[in-house]
């Protein structure tokens, strides 16, 4: 088997395609054969224009969800495509909340595994060989898929860079759900929306982070404070959003944000594996912390071993006085 | 009202992890312990089950060994009993294989609610739970950060880029939690007496019906080709601070022309 057609996910979000999606549609590109993507919601016709113009030439529109989750009804929708023919080698998913609920659903359904954390993808042998960052991102093991079907792999954000190709616009065609029954039952009332200020976490030109070394809640103002004069965004390890001194939405590592700012500030943070892996990358990185033994010092560009409690304060007085 | 807490034991992450040069799997030799992202459900499932006013919290786990002592340590905290899926063929199962041997298991306690971490930290694939809702036919809500009960449905805040989403969700259903969705309560030397005598019920994978082939290393139909060090990011400058750290750090950003 040849990689001959790749589907990616193209996930919209207040009206254009997540720049993981396009950065999934680049890297398909490069893989060979035809890019296609699936999307789902009330806009899809709107961004047929930007996927285009990163080379995928036909999206197939899941259509407005009702309020559904998509895990299910996408899931559903993308199996039925398959199963029409014309099945993709391959489908790309971007590692969000809801990438992973499709993904995993696809997979029962087609009864194929799915390769998730992926980092990197190379055309192989008769299929896709991926990477995956282990061990804090120290090692890096690839894998490929056995069997005959279509691969699913769940790949993390900034692994590729997003670069247009200028096609034209993608050709829509309606690929409505299936009825998912029970399975599709997992309905959104509401939403609400947290306020930041700033520049979003991971589009960030400078990242200032926090951990459980600033001792308490009310200390996270230091971070906010230092991020706002270096005109950077928020982030937090996390321990400290698990203790819920700030949300979720602020979680930099394996399970939050994977961030590649030009500096990495970080302060009071050991440096865990979970937190490692998604900021190793940035270009550079600064580490605040008193234990001179701290995992995050084998990473940083400059290590500063001292107390934050003295060290950030100082740093604020400096640059504001500067301004 | 009657839940099932889906939780893996795994080599203490605070000790370096190794793979097996062979078989490429996660050495899981050595004493396994709860992982920490469980307590979250199994605590969830213990409030839940009070505030309806009864019903059993039932663990379900699978392990290549026969392991049970993370399987104790969640019993200790409240948990009624518990399943264990354990046959020398389950080492390598991959997460689809995992979600078809607990779902077999599940059907067994007809539970009226399903709770899981949202990934595992030792293998962090993530989509296990939603796998067991699909191959259940349930719906499935990832993410929670909050989760209560109203009659037969469940309402769930769920974790997004932006904020959270209200969700709600008809009965029986699979609900991922997030670590912070409840304090999980320390085990009592109580719990922790009474958890020794509480029912561990073993299984085999064909005691659930499941083909060997589905399951271990050949179900997994993957293999990793490869296992390489990453390029080693060299250390850098380190300063012992004694009052004058914050001007090497000025320093350093005005040379990469950040101020």
């Amino acid at each position: 088997m040849s990689v001959d057609k790749i589907w990616v996910l193209a996930e919209v979000v207040d009206g254009a395609p997540i720049t993981t999606s396009l950065e999934l549609i680049t890297a398909a590109r490069g893989l060979g054969g035809t890019v296609e993507a699936v999307a789902y919601g009330d806009a899809t016709a709107s961004v047929a224009g930007t996927l285009g113009e990163y080379g995928v030439t036909t999206v197939y529109d899941v259509g407005d969800l009702g309020g559904a989750l998509p895990g299910a009804p996408v899931a559903a929708a993308i199996a039925a495509a398959v199963a029409s023919g014309g099945g993709p080698d391959a489908v790309l998913f971007p590692a969000t909340y809801d990438g992973r609920d499709i993904a995993g659903r696809l997979s029962v359904k087609l009864d194929r595994p799915v390769l998730t954390n992926v980092v990197g993808l190379t055309a192989g042998d008769g299929g896709l060989v991926s990477e995956h960052a282990i061990f804090g991102g120290s090692q890096v093991l690839t894998a490929k898929f056995t069997g005959e079907g279509p691969e699913i792999f769940v790949v993390r954000a900034k692994s590729f860079a997003a670069e247009p190709s200028g096609g034209a616009p993608a050709a829509v065609v309606a690929s409505p759900a299936p009825d998912t029954g029970a399975t599709g039952a997992a309905t959104i009332v509401a939403r609400h929306v947290e306020e930041r200020t700033g520049p979003k976490l991971d589009e960030a030109n400078v990242v200032v982070s926090g951990g459980r070394g600033l001792g308490e809640k009310d200390q996270y103002a230091l971070i906010e404070e230092l991020a706002t004069l270096l005109h950077g965004a928020a982030g937090a390890s996390r321990a400290i959003v698990d203790a819920g001194w700030v949300p979720y939405s602020h979680q930099v590592g394996q399970t939050g944000k994977t961030v590649k700012p030009t500096v990495y500030v970080a302060c009071g943070i050991s440096g865990a594996t979970q937190h490692l892996v998604g900021m190793k990358n940035s270009k550079n990185i600064v580490a605040i912390n008193k234990d001179q033994d701290a995992p995050i010092f084998s990473v940083a560009d400059l290590g500063i071993v001292g107390d934050v409690h003295k060290v950030l304060p100082q740093l604020i007085e400096a640059l504001k006085s500067r301004s | 009202m009657n839940v099932v807490v889906c939780v893996k034991q795994i080599p203490d992450p605070a000790a370096p992890g190794a793979l097996d040069p062979g078989t490429k799997n996660l050495v899981r030799a050595g004493k396994l312990i709860l992982d920490d992202s469980d307590a979250y459900g199994v605590e969830m499932a213990l409030q839940l089950a009070d505030a309806s006013g009864g019903g059993d919290v039932t663990l379900v786990s699978m392990a290549p060994n026969g392991e049970t002592s993370g399987l104790r340590t969640a019993l200790a905290m409240g948990a009624a009993k518990a399943i264990l899926i354990s046959d020398e063929s389950l080492a390598g199962t991959d997460a689809l294989g995992t979600a078809k041997v607990l779902a077999a298991a599940i059907k067994r306690a007809e539970p009226d609610l399903i709770l899981a971490a949202t990934e595992s930290t030792d293998g962090y694939t993530g989509t296990t739970p939603v796998q067991v809702a699909e191959l259940l036919g349930l719906p499935s809500v990832t993410f929670a950060k909050k989760v209560e009960i109203t009659g037969d449905s469940v309402k769930v805040e769920r974790q997004t880029e932006a904020g959270y989403d209200e969700v709600e969700c008809p009965l029986p259903a699979v609900v991922t939690v997030t670590a912070g969705v409840v304090e999980p309560r320390y085990p009592s030397f109580k719990g922790i007496m009474a958890a020794k005598s509480k029912p561990v019920e073993t299984l085999t994978v064909a005691d659930l019906g499941l083909d060997a082939s589905q399951v271990g290393a050949a179900g997994a139909r993957q293999e990793v080709t490869e296992v390489a060090d990453a390029e080693a990011r060299s250390s850098g400058e380190i300063v012992v601070d004694e009052g004058e750290g914050y001007a090497r750090v000025i320093e350093f950003l005005e040379q990469l022309k950040v101020l």
